[in-house]
């Protein structure tokens, strides 16, 4: 296909400016030296560029995207009028708090819902993802720590089956990361856990359900030996789609969590917009938050303001204010019966599909699972020479985005798949057919899934070229 | 598999080569290389930097994940093998020439495994 700066030429362009009104001024000594490449193309090229790549695309909009611990659920269309409302969208954060009356609705009332569905007791809007989340997240508790003089305490604590975010966020805030193994079962080993905690243990931070989608039993005695070592727990809302509504991570013990408001709660993920990792905490962390806290008066009327010991900043203003409004549409749309019922039914897609393949494909841990589940494909590859990526490959051609490959590191040739709760009973019915019959390929002609995909717009991609000599950009020379 | 008979082994999937001159070469098994699948990046210490057995002192990056590599020994960094850092394939075509460090001063060493016992523990994974 051809690129924007290969349509189009010189001239043709998209409208007309209108009159400049103000007296033009040169910035001596600001010169653009060299040329500005821009694409020069009419609307109608232009229109033709993004569709042209939507086409080359698979989105939740294509078809069944089952993507393990993304989730990649539907984004209701109602959303996007929410958060379209001329009112947020031509708001300006300088303002004052006079004029933005209806925004700062819009930061209380999400603050409130999320406190509520996680158990936290406060909740700051500016983190722009989920792994900015988590350094807010770990910026609140080293904060803390040095609040009360413990600053030996410089560990944190992470099991080898934790998303890579998790040691990377800590590291960045200047912690130690301390690995400990997961028992067979893929939960924490307890043994393991009091054993690496100690005086100079700063926290835990944790994913549960996990990222093999079993939800911790111990999960009271996890945080309890935490925090009988002076520890913090963290709590990596990556899995909250399973549970929202039916159990809060603060009664779990946790002092502070993040929320990836495009994986819970319906705003789109990378590509379809900015992101947004929101981050509660226990009151006790609350002094530390960053950005705008909002205020209600008992007149009913909202205040601006900041936290008494804030760390700072982690974005502009109320970081990425627009989606917040689609996750709050969500919210209100779902409301206290829907929100736990969403969570429920990712639990039965998940528990169906794992049902349906058990007995064609291995099972990492066969429990029953929540929102997720991992088949390990050692066996299977062995056998065929067929491997999780050659399936993954071969899902493609009909037209099912793979599910997440070669994660949990702890499981072999792993595929995660995470149905969600917005896919209908057919839907699933019709990948597990194809699931199996992929199978059945790998015994009868192993070289076809070897071959795969062959009906995408890009075949089989060299992934070694692509990591070494990726092309970045355009070369205009 | 095939792996040297004059080679020592880890439990985590790395070589040992003494040579007569009290250095050694370390490396990746082929297990190892097969189980990460095409390698794309490997970060190696630099010459005069110490390792720790049983601790990490390379990177290597396949198209799955990156891992640690860790020491089978504790000694000095004498030569890197620079070839290998700008070819990682060379690690998934020949593993056991594609040395990744050679060491010297040799101070301690991680549990070693034959060929045999490697081969023994490798099937029980």
């Amino acid at each position: 296909m051809k690129l924007i700066f290969e349509r189009g030429n010189e001239g043709q362009a998209l409208c007309l400016m209108p009159a400049c009104d103000v007296p033009e001024v040169t910035l001596e000594g600001f010169e653009r030296e060299g040329k500005l490449y821009l694409p020069h193309v009419s609307e109608n090229e232009l229109s033709r560029h993004y569709t042209e790549i939507a086409k080359r695309v698979h989105g939740v909009n294509d078809g069944f995207y089952p993507l393990g611990s993304c989730t990649m659920k539907y984004n209701p269309k109602v959303n996007e009028e929410a958060a379209a409302l001329p009112g947020f969208v031509g708001v300006h954060p300088l303002q004052g708090d006079k004029n933005s009356q209806g925004c700062l609705e819009v930061l209380y009332k999400i603050e409130e819902s999320l406190a509520e569905i996680s158990g936290m007791d406060n909740v700051t809007l500016q983190p722009a993802a989920g792994a900015h989340g988590e350094f807010t997240g770990l910026l609140l508790i080293k904060s803390y720590l040095e609040s009360i003089g413990a600053t030996n305490r410089k560990k944190i604590i992470v099991p080898d089956s934790a998303h890579g975010t998790n040691p990377a966020s800590a590291v960045m805030c200047g912690f130690e990361i301390v690995n400990i193994p997961s028992g067979a079962d893929g939960c924490v080993d307890l043994e393991a856990l009091s054993g690496a905690v100690g005086e100079d243990t700063a926290g835990l931070m944790l994913t549960n359900p996990n990222t093999v989608g079993v939800f911790d039993k111990n999960i009271l005695e996890i945080t309890k030996i935490v925090h009988d070592a002076g520890g913090l727990c963290y709590y990596d809302g990556a899995n909250l789609n399973a549970v929202m509504g039916v159990v809060r991570p603060g009664d779990m013990g946790f002092d502070c969590i993040h929320f990836n408001l495009h994986k819970t709660f319906s705003t789109p993920h990378g590509g379809g917009g900015p992101g947004s990792g929101p981050v509660g905490c226990k009151a006790f962390l609350a002094p530390f938050l960053p950005g705008i806290r909002v205020n209600k008066k008992p007149c009913g009327c909202y205040t601006s303001g900041k936290a008494e010991k804030s760390f700072g900043e982690v974005k502009a203003f109320g970081g990425n204010f627009l989606v917040v409004v689609k996750a709050l549409t969500y919210i209100l749309t779902l409301g206290k019966e829907g929100i736990p019922e969403a969570a429920k039914n990712a639990v039965l897609n998940a528990n169906y599909m794992q049902a349906c393949l058990k007995d064609d494909f291995d099972l990492a841990y066969d429990v029953i699972c929540m929102h997720e589940f991992v088949l390990t494909l050692d066996k299977f590859h062995k056998e065929t020479g067929i491997s999780a990526l050659d399936l993954a490959k071969g899902l493609l051609d009909h037209g099912i985005h793979p599910p997440t490959m070669y994660f949990p590191l702890i499981v072999h040739e792993a595929l995660m798949i995470e149905p969600t709760e917005t896919e209908p009973k057919e839907m699933l019915d019709e990948a597990v057919a194809v699931f199996k019959e992929l199978k059945k390929l790998a015994y009868e002609n192993p070289q076809a899934l070897h071959d795969a995909p062959v009906k995408t717009p890009v075949r089989r991609l060299d992934d070694v070229r692509a990591a070494r000599t990726p092309v970045l950009r355009y070369n205009f020379e | 598999m095939n792996n040297p008979k004059e080679l020592l082994y880890t439990k985590s999937h790395e070589w040992l080569k003494k040579n007569e001159d009290g250095t050694a070469y370390v490396g990746l098994t082929d297990f190892a290389q097969s189980e990460l699948g095409d390698l794309v990046f490997v970060n190696l210490p630099a010459e005069g930097d110490p390792v720790t057995a049983d601790e990490a002192f390379a990177d290597v990056e396949s198209v799955k994940a990156v891992s640690d590599v860790n020491s089978p020994v504790t000694a000095t960094v004498v030569a890197v093998n620079d070839e290998v850092a700008d070819q990682p394939a060379l690690i998934n075509e020949t593993p056991y020439d594609a040395w990744l460090i050679q060491v010297t001063d040799i101070e301690d060493t991680a549990e070693l495994l034959s060929a045999e016992e490697y081969e023994a523990f490798v099937e029980n994974q």
